[in-house]
Order: C-alpha cells, then sequence, then structure tokens
C-alpha cells in the first residue's frame, strides 16, 4: 500500500522532469544571473582577469547558491516575514564562511589571490535574488535546482570573460595552476621545447594590458549582451 | 593630512565601483535618472560613513585576539558585519521615511538592496585587509562613498543623454550602460598618476 502511494506521489511530481530540466537550462541563457537579471555583477568580475579564480568562484557560487536556495526552502514557512533579510543573510554568511575555510586550508595562494571576493559571495545579489524569488515560494528540491542554475548561469558567463581577458592580457591559460598553457605571446619556451620546434611565429604578440583592467571585463559582458540580444530578440529593452 | 590622502584615494584613486567592481547592481539598476541616482549616492555615503565605524570597533576590540575576550574571533567577521549593515540599512530607512517621503516613494526597494550593495561590505572587508586605524577607516567610509556617489550621478547623466542617441537595439540600455562603465573606469584610471602626498 505503502509502495503505491510512493508511486503516485514520484508520478505527480517527477525528481527530473521537463520543469527541474528548465530550472537548471533556463538561467544559462533565457533568464541569465547577469546579462538579463542583471544580478550579482558586483562581487566577482574583478576576479576574472585569471580563468583559474574565475572558476574557483564560479564553484563556490553555485554551492553557496544551491544550498542557500535549500536551506531557506526548508526553512520557508518558520521564517517570519520582519527579519526574513537577516535569517536569509546569515544563511549565506554560514555558508560563505565554510567556502573560506575550505578554500583556506586546501589552496592558499588561490585564497589569497581572491581575498575580500570570497567574503563578497554574501552580499552577491543573485543568492539573495534567487532566496527571495526562488527558496521563499518553493519546495526545496526545486528550488535546489534552481540554486544550480542560477551558479552555473553565473558561472558560465564569469569563465567566458575570464578566458578572453587572460588569453588577450597575458596570453595564457589557467596560469598559476600545474596545467598553466602559454597560448600566444613571446615566452612559449615550454611549448617549443615539447614540440622541439622553435616556435617564432608564435611570439607575434605582445600583452594587451587593457584586458588586464577590469574596464575590459566591462567591454566583454557589453558585447556578451549584444550578442545574446540580437539571436533573442525577446530580451531587448527589458531593462 | 593623512586622513585627507585616504579621503582622496578611495574617493578618486580607488574608485569602488569604477575600479573594483563593488556595487555595481544597484549602480545600474539606479542609474536612469540622475534624481533617483542623487538619493541613493546619498543613502549610500551615509550608510558607509556610519558602519565603517562601527565595523571597525567590533573587530579591533571584540574580533581580534588581543581585544576583550581573548579569543580569535575572526571568523565571525561576515556574520557580524553584515548584521551591522542590515540593521543600519533598516535605520536609514526608517529617517528617510521620516525625514522625506518623497526620497522614500522614490529610492522604494533600493533602500533594502544597500544591505546587499557589494560596496558597504567591501569596504569594511579592505578596511581590514589594509589594517586602517580607526581615522583613516572613518576618511575611507565617507571618501568610498564620495567615489560611489559621483560615479553613479556620472553614468546616470550619460544615461539620460544617450537615451536620444542611435544605439543598435541588442546594445540598448543594459548593454550600453556596461560599456559606458567601462569606459568612465578607463577615464578613472588617469587619476591613478596622482600622488595625493603632494597636495
Amino acid at each position: 500500500m505503502a509502495e503505491t502511494l510512493d508511486k503516485k506521489a514520484a508520478a505527480a511530481e517527477p525528481l527530473f522532469g521537463k520543469k527541474e530540466r528548465k530550472l537548471i537550462t533556463d538561467p544559462l541563457n533565457d533568464n541569465n544571473p547577469i546579462t538579463v537579471q542583471v544580478l550579482g555583477i558586483c562581487s566577482a568580475l574583478a576576479v576574472t582577469s585569471l580563468l583559474y579564480p574565475s572558476i574557483v568562484i564560479s564553484i563556490a557560487v553555485v554551492f553557496v547558491c544551491a544550498f542557500a536556495n535549500l536551506i531557506t526552502s526548508f526553512l520557508r514557512n518558520s521564517i517570519p516575514k520582519s527579519v526574513r533579510m537577516i535569517v536569509q543573510l546569515v544563511i549565506i554568511a554560514t555558508l560563505v564562511t565554510v567556502v573560506e575555510l575550505a578554500l583556506k586550508a586546501f589552496s592558499y595562494p588561490v585564497y589569497k589571490n581572491l581575498s575580500v571576493y570570497i567574503g563578497l559571495i554574501i552580499t552577491n545579489c543573485i543568492v539573495m535574488g534567487r532566496l527571495e524569488a526562488f527558496a521563499m515560494a518553493n519546495k526545496p528540491w526545486r528550488s535546489f535546482l534552481d540554486g544550480i542554475g542560477n551558479g552555473l548561469g553565473y558561472g558560465a558567463i564569469l569563465i567566458i570573460v575570464a578566458f578572453f581577458r587572460e588569453l588577450l592580457g597575458k596570453g595564457t591559460l589557467f596560469a598559476g595552476t600545474p596545467i598553466a598553457m602559454n597560448i600566444i605571446g613571446p615566452s612559449s619556451e615550454e611549448v617549443s621545447y615539447l614540440l622541439n620546434t622553435n616556435l617564432e611565429w608564435l611570439s607575434w604578440y605582445s600583452n594587451n594590458n587593457i584586458a588586464v583592467l577590469p574596464a575590459a571585463a566591462m567591454f566583454i559582458i557589453g558585447i556578451l549582451i549584444w550578442i545574446q540580444r540580437s539571436y533573442n530578440t525577446k530580451l531587448v529593452d527589458v531593462s | 593630512m593623512e586622513l585627507f590622502n585616504v579621503f582622496i584615494k578611495s574617493a578618486f584613486i580607488d574608485n569602488l565601483v569604477l575600479s573594483y567592481f563593488l556595487g555595481m547592481c544597484s549602480y545600474l539598476a539606479v542609474s536612469k535618472s540622475v534624481k533617483t541616482a542623487f538619493g541613493l549616492g546619498l543613502a549610500v555615503i551615509f550608510v558607509l560613513g556610519i558602519t565603517m565605524p562601527i565595523n571597525w570597533i567590533i573587530n579591533e576590540f571584540l574580533l581580534k585576539e588581543t581585544g576583550i575576550l581573548q579569543t580569535d574571533l575572526t571568523f565571525l567577521r561576515f556574520i557580524l558585519f553584515i548584521a551591522v549593515i542590515a540593521s543600519m540599512v533598516q535605520l536609514v530607512e526608517m529617517v528617510v521615511e521620516k525625514a522625506s517621503p518623497a526620497l522614500y516613494a522614490a529610492l522604494g526597494i533600493f533602500l533594502p538592496l544597500i544591505t546587499v550593495n557589494c560596496a558597504i561590505l567591501g569596504g569594511s572587508l579592505f578596511m581590514v585587509s589594509r589594517e586602517y586605524t580607526f581615522g583613516e577607516a572613518v576618511s575611507f567610509g565617507l571618501g568610498g562613498g564620495f567615489g560611489w556617489f559621483l560615479a553613479i550621478i556620472a553614468i546616470a547623466a550619460i544615461r539620460e543623454k544617450i537615451r536620444y542617441s542611435n544605439v543598435p537595439p541588442g546594445l540598448r540600455g543594459l548593454g550600453m550602460a556596461f560599456i559606458l562603465t567601462g569606459l568612465m573606469g578607463i577615464a578613472f584610471m588617469s587619476l591613478m598618476g596622482i600622488d595625493p602626498a603632494s597636495f
């Protein structure tokens, strides 16, 4: 008897149905946190000058966003409306502290490099915005998926911006990791050693200092918005 | 004199918006007209100016190992700082509602948003990582707020004008605001050569 009841419940609410899939795919394009909702630009754009820290921040945001959504959704019926902001901030701040301590323990150089920007995930509007808009009104599992989706949509933009900024600004990819690659630019000694040729034709590029400046991130996002809106005309003039 | 240097440095050279990208969300959302931008800018100066000294005192006398409790509580920093900021914003909201209902109506939901304005928490975290003294912290708060105020007024004025220009449809509004901010950031870079000590 219990089994049939369970089956019925499962049929009524599939664990990973079309709606649930949409929760994850929607923030990647139609409802992207950065280019459409304009939330969460603040905290992490300054870290996009290198690819590796951006990936770390993206993972941190996915983690914080997903679990903050989950916890808030569990508590949503017992949070009084007047103090909900403080409760949400405490949940987020706790998760961010977990991330900070974990990063300090496992990857100290990255932690040093990111300095205050880890703490600023707390005030990343996308986390707070999703808690307000979604987790306070939806069931835990769906809120969890929504958190993952928005974290991924956010991370995708971050990684695209970081890719161009590092490539154009330093000529490298993944600098600061064991798999650092020197793609273009003058010092390609390791590559020439590996390929056993003198790759002088790769050395024409001199680093573009504008791409290292924070301003370059703004230009790249502006161009991304332009590209997205020319394909997705229903987004034009949303804001 | 030292304090004045910190003020100039935080307002122009290390501008919170244009060189650190802090407070971008409300900066882009509220910069459609100069009037609302003005109100929000003032609110940010006020909140930054108040929270910075409070957070400095909390950090120095409560969280550090040399404080009253003699234990290292720095891991509680985020939670305490954000609690101070949230309560201060609540206070500002009440004051504005009483003092200027027109401004309150104009700012609407953006006042609570100051809580999640990264410039405020970012300012406090910068204060800790740069090890400012009390006077410097106050001056940094006011200067940072003033820089934020200047930046939002400038972009709001530009966006009011650019509405009459022929911008490609995909770039209209948000896209253009991003590119303008980038250009302004480059313009502010030229202030980097100023040495505040020479005043």
